[in-house]
């Protein structure tokens, strides 16, 4: 198990090597490179010539690359062109908001997605399972930001129950410790903080739930079904198992396979849901900073950007790969 | 008393928007403690089928079953789930086709063993682990020990055969059902499973229902042998008259169309022809009808029943006769 896991671990380098050569390249392919997006669309040739220089924009390609390179691994982004500051640092701080929203909605999707996937299939056909499948249906075609005005508009204007938009009352003075707001508040003992930081993250997290929640509720389903008419669960009904010990040992340990792999392709998807429930709901995490960037060229934060959610994606998914290890002892051999 | 006592059993698959498919049909047969029965057929004649049902494993949707199934005067069919899971595992006992896909990829052989010791004999799960290692002993598995803490994928075809035969035997049940034990495995491997299940079954005098479509397995294992076609049976005969003298022209086509080492070279097999979708409804007439060489107008119209002929049962119009019934050396 642990060589595996290092095993993992040793197969991202490479992975994220390739992956800085793209970004840096897609990057440089763009038009209109960084210095007009510095000095302005009506800037002199001379002047962006010279912008160029200052930036090492000049250099050879290749020599650019290393130095970009040389700068990533020691954390060294750069500074956004829009506000001056260091990208890490930027990014440091808008991450927590980001990673909160995330593990939130993604654990409420696998909170109630396996279960409804797992009851639908076993009330097959009847109208708890139609019911299910028709909700997931429209989980996954209502768009995340329709939804989360529709939740606002539901929760805030109408019943007023839940506050409508950022990540903390105005009047509550939370101490910053880790980013995380609800966390936050538990380490520093401010519980009115932390409730208060719940009760925001409650509609974004929704919102943003739906879609991998539909997608766990169908692909737990579809598994399920596969599974309950494999040889071995019905070996394991010959031998007289209580039905509690066949669904759990035998059907569930194996449809949660492929359920696995959904939930760290949907992790991914997450991210780029995240900045659309982020506008919506005035979150300010990753991405609002990448939603300004793209539209101010800001290159030096795009590409810390784009790096941290590869960075992120490939974690996530060695850490599927390590949980289907875990669960499917075939996969530890190869 | 029999052990087992099946009578006029039949199943019926029912789907919406298809016809109801009769898969078993008025089936009866009985199994005395200790002795080896074969159910023979092809794919399609209701072997498997018969079964399922006898363990209650079909698909409550959609399968209805009738007739009666006894068992050590328990009526079967009438259980309800839970009664059924006390038994099955217990009392009776089952061994699948493919050794492979009939064991959980992800679980420990160890595990899948302990499970029954632990839900029918009340073991501890260390109590159980130790019966287990002796179980795979017993069934010739090398190594137990070490062999416990596997997986299925990391086990031969053979010794996950031997797994699912210690699961089967675990509660020593008093009888054992082996579905095809040994169709996915190697012709070497068969030999030794299935003098691993007669040597398993005359120690621990557990009755057995082998069910295949191999002649060459009857031969070697069953004391009474039911030959099925078309959901029915249409043979029975104790092994011995069932080889020399086969009187139903089905059986005897069986036997006919296996190859013999000492028939002249060149000598070219004889088939039966035609397949099982050739089948006319046992309503009109003879199932096999299509496909027999002995076939008259009787048979296309007239269903025959099965009756007591010459010490065995037979449901024929014009069985083989038995001056051409002798089958000599075909195994």
């Amino acid at each position: 198990m642990l060589r595996f896991t290092v095993r993992r671990l040793l197969q991202a380098v490479p992975t994220l090597f390739v992956l800085s050569i793209l970004v840096f390249a897609w990057l440089r392919m763009l038009p209109g490179g960084p210095a007009t997006a510095l000095l302005g669309d009506k800037a002199t040739p001379e002047r962006v010539a010279a912008m160029n220089a200052v930036l090492g924009l000049d250099d050879p390609i290749v020599v650019q690359y290393f130095r970009f390179l040389g700068r990533t691994l020691t954390g060294d982004f750069g500074n956004s062109l829009i506000t001056g500051d260091p990208v890490m640092e930027e990014v440091s701080w808008a991450f927590p908001a980001t990673l909160e929203l995330s593990v939130a909605a993604m654990f409420l999707a696998v909170l109630f997605g396996i279960p409804m996937g797992y009851i639908a299939a076993r009330f097959r056909g009847r109208f708890l399972d139609n019911a299910t499948v028709i909700t997931t249906l429209v989980g996954v075609a209502v768009p995340v930001f329709f939804l989360g005005f529709l939740l606002k508009y539901i929760f805030t204007q109408e019943m007023s129950l839940l506050p409508p938009s950022g990540r903390h009352d105005v009047l509550i003075d939370a101490t910053r410790v880790t980013g995380i707001a609800t966390l936050d508040g538990l380490l520093t003992g401010e519980f009115d903080a932390t409730w208060d930081a719940m009760l925001h993250l409650i509609l974004p997290s929704v919102a943003l739930a739906s879609i991998p929640f539909a997608v766990i509720v169908r692909i737990t389903r579809a598994s399920v079904l596969d599974v309950q008419g494999e040889d071995f669960v019905r070996t394991a009904d010959s031998k007289g198992l209580t039905t509690q010990i066949v669904r759990k040992r035998h059907v569930l340990r194996n449809a949660l396979l492929p359920v696995s792999t959904t939930i760290g392709l949907q992790t991914g998807l997450l991210m780029s849901g995240a900045v659309l429930t982020e506008k919506v709901f005035a979150w300010g995490g990753l991405g609002t900073l990448l939603e300004q960037a793209i539209q101010q060229r800001d290159y030096p934060r795009l590409q810390g950007l784009i790096l941290l959610f590869a960075v992120v994606f490939v974690l996530v998914n060695l850490l599927v790969d390590i949980s289907y290890a875990i669960i499917d002892p075939r996969v530890r051999v190869r | 008393m029999a052990l087992l006592d099946v009578r006029d059993l039949s199943v019926v698959f029912k789907r919406k928007g298809t016809r109801p498919f009769t898969a078993v049909d008025g089936v009866s047969f009985s199994v005395e403690p200790g002795q080896t029965v074969g159910l023979v057929g092809e794919s399609g004649s209701g072997k498997s089928v018969t079964s399922l049902a006898i363990m209650g494993l079909l698909p409550k949707r959609g399968a209805e079953i009738g007739g009666s199934v006894t068992f050590s005067d328990t009526e079967l069919l009438t259980l309800s789930d839970k009664q059924l899971r006390d038994r099955r595992g217990r009392d009776l006992g089952m061994v699948f086709q493919d050794p492979l896909s009939s064991l959980n990829p992800v679980i420990t052989i160890g595990l899948q063993i302990t499970e029954v010791l632990e839900r029918h004999r009340g073991m501890t799960r260390k109590e159980a682990r130790v019966e287990a290692a002796e179980l795979l002993d017993r069934v010739g598995l090398p190594d137990p020990q070490r062999r416990i803490d596997e997986y299925p994928h990391q086990l031969s075809g053979g010794m996950r055969q031997r797994v699912l035969i210690a699961i089967a035997l675990a509660c020593r049940p008093k009888l054992l059902i082996a579905d095809e034990p040994t169709t996915a495995l190697d012709v070497t491997i068969q030999a030794q499973i299935l003098s691993l299940l007669s040597e398993l079954v005359s120690e621990t005098d557990t009755a057995l229902i082998m069910i295949t479509h191999d002649l060459g397995v009857v031969a070697g294992l069953c004391d009474d042998v039911n030959v099925m076609y078309g959901g029915r049976i249409v043979e029975r005969a104790q092994r011995h008259d069932l080889f020399e003298r086969s009187r139903h022209p089905y059986t005897h086509g069986l036997l006919q169309s296996i190859p013999r080492l000492n028939a002249p070279r060149g000598e070219p097999l004889t088939p039966i022809r035609g397949s099982v979708s050739d089948n006319i409804e046992w309503e009109q007439g003879c199932a096999f009808a299509p496909r027999c060489p002995n076939a008259t107008d009787v048979c296309w119209s007239e269903p025959p029943e099965l009756k007591a002929d010459d010490g065995r049962m037979l449901r024929c119009h014009n069985p083989v006769a038995i001056g051409d019934a002798v089958t000599e050396g075909a195994l």
